[in-house]
């Protein structure tokens, strides 16, 4: 049991560390990895109270995907360059109200579900499935997710399905004027096909491409 | 003191998998090497020890007695951090594969989940050491080595999907079991040729290897690398070689399991069977290297998304349509 402590009280340290360090670091790449280091250590918290599928599933999507992904975007802007306008110049104070706004609202509405918690104990008692311990819980999530479930869990899916193909339909555009490849042309060109040949007349010359 | 015995007898055991990975990893360089030489009807390394055995451990001699440099203008914590993680994240998923019923470090329920999410961080190590080098070519490496990393990662989940819904069973022993009668290579031939590509893919070999692309880039995210760091990175990729070699074994080659059940060939033990299978999908991986040219990078993305994730995704729906019909799903 201490060992087991020991190791709450580990992961729990560097989990809140690090999402301090997320909003304290100056470097922006640097707040993004201190970010995947709380997702790691939140999923290793996850796997010791047992819910090992939602620990490894964490690491998948969140690790793997999305702070991947937060990376790129973060790599690639300028982000030093702006975030030294933003603090230093004299239009820095437009952005800090709305922050706080945002923030105190986050955190009024932690309180509330905090509190919840605290005040009414029948909440968090709805649960109607008994915890059998006989079966990994994988199976168990899979068995409350495709039966009771199954329609908000499709829904969900449906949702994120759209906002896939919402993304993908705004960003995509159709650029003229761009040489593009086409594999079945290429791999499908003959010998007879690659060399043209053509009467050239004196001080004319060919065109190409045409 | 119970503590402390345990501590040492859980070192002991990590030390008992830990070196012969190392050793093989030395001896999977030089016989990669090797054939690859052999294809074009060279030599290769031969000279130091016999048939020129000792050659990686030459090598890694080498690069511990170099000089580290770390670029002035690089950003010196990542720089330093990527080759650890590199490395670290290729040895810590040995954890869980199993050389036979009883030898596995730590048998967990979600074996295979464990497996695809580190091998899912794998592609930190490359975009640290990109990032930090804080130059052109490692940069663009590491930004084609991420994108075809996250790509291919979505094909070798799908394909996992359809092993995982013939065993019921996140647990690689399970998986192991359950191809008691027949290995699954056979039911699920096209989804292990895909897995086959997509493992190419996803260790960055040829012809795939367009992260370092050395005509492009130099030599990628390496490029700024030297000595020690340079090694480290080098044994973590051949490192993730072999375990997607395992992993393959593990998922469709039947992993511990004897190719016959008969007398002489079940007192083999499980490790020897599963090294054996290993090799073999490691001579494959040799092979391709040697003989197919590299891919060009749209072509890649093209491969990835349009023609294996939809493939390997119907192939769920045949998958699980059979089992269904045919009352073959397996129950818990």
């Amino acid at each position: 049991m201490i060992a087991h402590a020991i190791f709450f009280y580990v992961f729990s340290t560097i989990a809140i560390v690090s999402a301090i360090m997320v909003t304290a670091s100056k470097n922006t790449v640097h707040s993004v990895f201190f970010l995947i280091l709380d997702f790691i250590s939140i999923s290793c918290l996850f796997i010791m109270i047992g819910a090992e599928f939602l620990g490894m599933i964490m690491l998948i999507v969140y690790v793997g995907a999305v702070a991947v992904l937060f990376l790129f975007v973060v790599m690639m802007l300028n982000v030093t360059q702006q975030k030294n306008q933003w603090f230093s110049s004299a239009y820095s104070s437009k952005h800090i109200p709305i922050g706080l706004i945002i923030s105190t609202i986050i955190f009024f509405e932690l309180i509330i579900v905090i509190g919840g918690w605290k005040y009414k104990p029948e909440l968090f008692n709805s649960l109607n499935y008994s915890l059998n311990n006989e079966i990994s819980n994988t199976h168990s999530l899979g068995q409350v997710l495709y039966t009771d479930y199954i329609h908000i869990f499709q829904m969900s899916g449906m949702i994120l399905l759209i906002a896939m193909i919402g993304a993908i339909v705004l960003t995509f555009r159709q650029r003229s004027g761009v040489k593009k490849q086409s594999y079945f042309k290429q791999i499908s060109r003959e010998r007879t096909e690659g060399i043209e040949i053509k009467d050239v007349e004196t001080n004319k010359g060919v065109k190409i491409d045409d | 003191m119970e503590y402390l015995s345990i501590i040492f007898l859980e070192v002991y055991k990590i030390l008992f998998l830990l070196v012969p990975v190392l050793v093989s990893v030395a001896m999977i360089v030089w016989l990669d090497r090797r054939i690859w030489a052999f294809v074009q009807k060279r030599q290769g390394p031969n000279v130091v020890g016999p048939f020129g055995l000792l050659q990686s451990l030459a090598d890694a001699l080498k690069y511990i007695f170099k000089e580290i440099i770390i670029p002035a203008s690089s950003n010196k914590v990542i720089f330093v951090l990527a080759p650890i993680v590199t490395m670290t994240l290729a040895l810590i998923s040995w954890a869980v594969i199993p050389f036979s019923e009883n030898q596995v470090l730590a048998n967990i329920n979600v074996g295979i989940l464990y497996l695809f999410a580190v091998s899912s961080l794998g592609v930190y190590g490359i975009i640290m050491g990109g990032w930090a080098s804080n130059s052109k070519y490692p940069f663009l490496g590491s930004i084609r080595s991420a994108a075809q990393m996250v790509s291919y990662e979505v094909s070798i989940g799908i394909i996992i999907i359809n092993v995982l819904l013939c065993v019921g069973s996140l647990n690689l022993n399970d998986i192991v079991l359950a191809q008691e009668d027949l290995w699954f290579v056979i039911p699920l031939f096209p989804m292990f040729v895909i897995y086959f590509i997509s493992a190419l893919a996803e260790t960055n070999r040829p012809p795939f290897d367009l992260p370092e692309a050395e005509a492009e880039l130099v030599a990628g995210y390496q490029t700024e690398y030297s000595g020690m760091m340079y090694a480290m990175f080098w044994l973590g990729e051949y490192a993730n070689i072999l375990l997607m070699c395992a992993l393959g074994s593990i998922l469709f080659l039947g992993g511990w399991l004897s190719p016959i059940d008969l007398y002489p060939f079940n007192l083999v033990p499980g490790a020897v069977w599963l090294i054996f299978k290993i090799l073999f999908l490691f001579i494959l991986f040799a092979l391709v290297k040697a003989i197919v040219p590299r891919y060009r990078y749209d072509q890649l993305m093209r491969l990835g998304w349009k023609i294996f994730l939809p493939f390997s995704l119907i192939w769920v729906v045949l998958t699980a349509s059979y089992l269904f019909y045919f009352n073959l799903l397996p129950t818990y």
